[in-house]
């Protein structure tokens, strides 16, 4: 379904990515894992658009969308979610998944009808998904940091999309969070066929999770490959590279 | 439906509001209906700054132009053509809004400070054109006894007439506002990174915004024609534009009628303090540097929340 191949990126004379390939299949849960600085954020900006890679290409079923502006890789039926919790802090619960909703729905230029007759029953449904509906009305800034990264998964649902970029979704949760959002990843790919690519650095999240593991290192891809396998080779790994905190 | 989109003791409060500015002529002697007609403009011009500044999120520097370009339009119609009224009344919003969104185009493929700053530029400009081109425009004589229609000869006429136009736009703004889209440029604001990721094609809603309150800027152009009877570049000048900003700044930017309680007082100040005095700016920065002071919940709250650097995230 996605597939990079030979991305790479350079901030000035840094290079952030140098070299990641990675295959994602219809229905897959796919992790990618590396110490931090790896790349695996920029990575992402790479794959939804956020930033333009200097070489290399990205395809989503079959096309090529490398280079288009993120709005328009959104459209295409990639969504995702940031690493640093990244929601509408001034806007309610509701209106912050509203807002995704209104935009899969080509409805957020509409002038003069009254916002509360669109996109209210798919919202309800997202927002009861992921166990949100009760706060519905609160304004999200005044969410618990567990809370608001739970609202950043729901508006990336907004998005009805095919394919979901999910940077550190547990970053910084408790563990109980942490398990309920590991069940509704599950539950997601699950219930709604979604495919899902996250980077996480809970190794026992990644290894519980994820049917494929790629991992980066230095801005490159070092295998990708079942679990098993990784595990397998990661001690390999661990003794070539020396120490890999995360690895 | 009504009762969802507007809280019931807001819309009380609407009401008596307006039936007493609805009476108001009939209590007040002729110079208050003329500085409260003088009010009304400036309302709806700060209104619609604050669509975009406060709503919409964007460095809107150089409002007065477009307000300038609204009244501009319905003079030269009045005076050079022989067309009825009401066409020059309606060309010139829209000429506001054109010349809104042929600035916007340009502006808002640049961010945040450097859209300001590019707006000041080309604002001035067009305030440039205004002011030299003295066979048109009457360069910076201006262009007086415009003639209005009849039925707007007396005060009182002209009072009702732009307390009617100034309640159609708030309306039209409010409903604008409560709409999808007034949904998903609040979102904007707030967020464009995340909006863009969201399939949300931000400039063209920023651009959409720009085009809007242009607009109403130009009503508000057309008000202050119907009222002076003239116009002087003076409405194209950046000190205006300021000015204007300083009418959302002091009433606030994050409620839907703030804009126009700083208008109000604004206005009134000046008509006020002018009397015994010239030096009018010196006031009003004085009024800037109290704000800051002593609303910094407001100003600073607001700069901190929405202006602070976004561009650390992962």
């Amino acid at each position: 379904m996605l597939e990079v191949i030979d991305i790479h990126k350079s901030f000035g004379d840094f290079k952030a990515v140098t070299g990641a390939n990675l295959k994602v299949g219809a229905g897959e849960i796919v992790a990618v894992i590396g110490p931090n600085g790896a790349g695996k954020t920029t990575l992402f900006n790479l794959i939804t658009g956020q930033l333009k890679p200097d070489r290399g290409n990205v395809r989503f079923k079959g096309e090529d969308i490398t280079r288009l502006p993120p709005y328009r890789i959104c459209r295409k039926g990639i969504a995702r979610s940031f690493q640093i919790t990244n929601i509408f802090p001034r806007l309610t619960v509701f209106r912050n998944v509203q807002v995704a909703v209104l935009s899969q729905q080509r409805k957020s230029t509409v002038l003069f009808r009254p916002a509360q007759l669109f996109a209210v029953e798919e919202t309800r449904a997202i927002l009861k998904t992921v166990g949100l509906l009760g706060r519905a009305g609160d304004v999200a800034g005044s969410l618990s940091h567990g809370d608001r990264k739970t609202l950043e998964l729901a508006v990336t649902l907004g998005n009805r999309p095919e394919l979901i970029v999910l940077d550190e979704p547990t970053a910084g949760m408790s563990p109980e969070e942490t398990g309920a959002t590991i069940a509704l990843i599950r539950q997601l790919a699950a219930d709604r066929g979604l495919t899902i690519l996250f980077c996480e650095h809970d190794m026992k999240m990644v290894f519980t999770v994820a049917r494929s593991i790629m991992v980066m290192h230095q801005g490159q891809t070092l295998i990708q490959d079942a679990p098993a396998a990784v595990r397998e080779n990661l001690k390999v790994q661990q003794a070539y590279l020396g120490s890999s905190r995360h690895a | 439906m009504l009762k969802n989109l507007i809280q019931p003791r807001a819309l009380a409060a609407a009401a008596v509001v307006g039936l007493a500015l609805l009476a108001l002529p009939l209590a007040v002697p002729r110079f208050y209906v003329y500085m409260f007609s003088l009010i009304f403009v400036n309302a709806l011009l700060a209104m619609s700054l604050n669509f975009v500044v406060g709503h919409g999120g964007l460095y809107q520097f150089h409002h007065g132009v477009f307000y300038g370009i609204g009244a501009y339009t319905v003079t030269l119609m009045l005076t050079k053509t022989a067309l009825p009224a009401w066409v020059g009344f309606a060309a010139a919003p829209l000429a506001a809004a054109l010349a809104g969104l042929l600035i916007g185009v340009f502006c808002v493929r640049l961010s945040k400070l450097y859209f300001g700053m590019l707006q000041i530029s080309l604002g001035s400009l067009i305030w440039a054109v205004a002011f030299r081109w003295y066979s048109l425009t009457g360069g910076d004589d201006g262009i007086h006894d415009i003639p209005i229609p009849q039925f707007l000869s007396a005060p009182r006429p002209v009072y009702y007439f732009i307390l009617v136009m100034l309640g159609l736009s708030l309306a039209v703004l409010y409903l604008i506002l409560k709409s999808p889209f007034g949904s998903t440029l609040r979102a904007i604001r707030d967020n464009p990174e995340r909006c863009e990721a969201l399939g949300i094609h931000v400039r063209r809603h920023q651009l959409i915004a720009i085009g809007i309150a242009t607009f109403f800027a130009g009503v508000a152009g057309v008000m202050f024609v119907v009222v002076e009877s003239s116009v002087f570049p003076g409405l194209l000048f950046w000190v205006l534009s300021l000015e204007i900003f300083i009418m959302c700044l002091l009433g606030g930017w994050f409620t839907f009628a703030g804009p126009m309680l700083g208008a109000a007082i604004i206005v009134s100040l000046k008509t006020f303090v002018g009397v015994y005095t010239e030096y009018w700016t010196t006031i009003m920065g004085i009024i800037l540097i109290l704000l800051i002071f002593f609303l910094p919940e407001g100003v600073m709250g607001f700069l901190l929340e929405k202006f602070s650097d976004r561009s650390d995230r992962g």
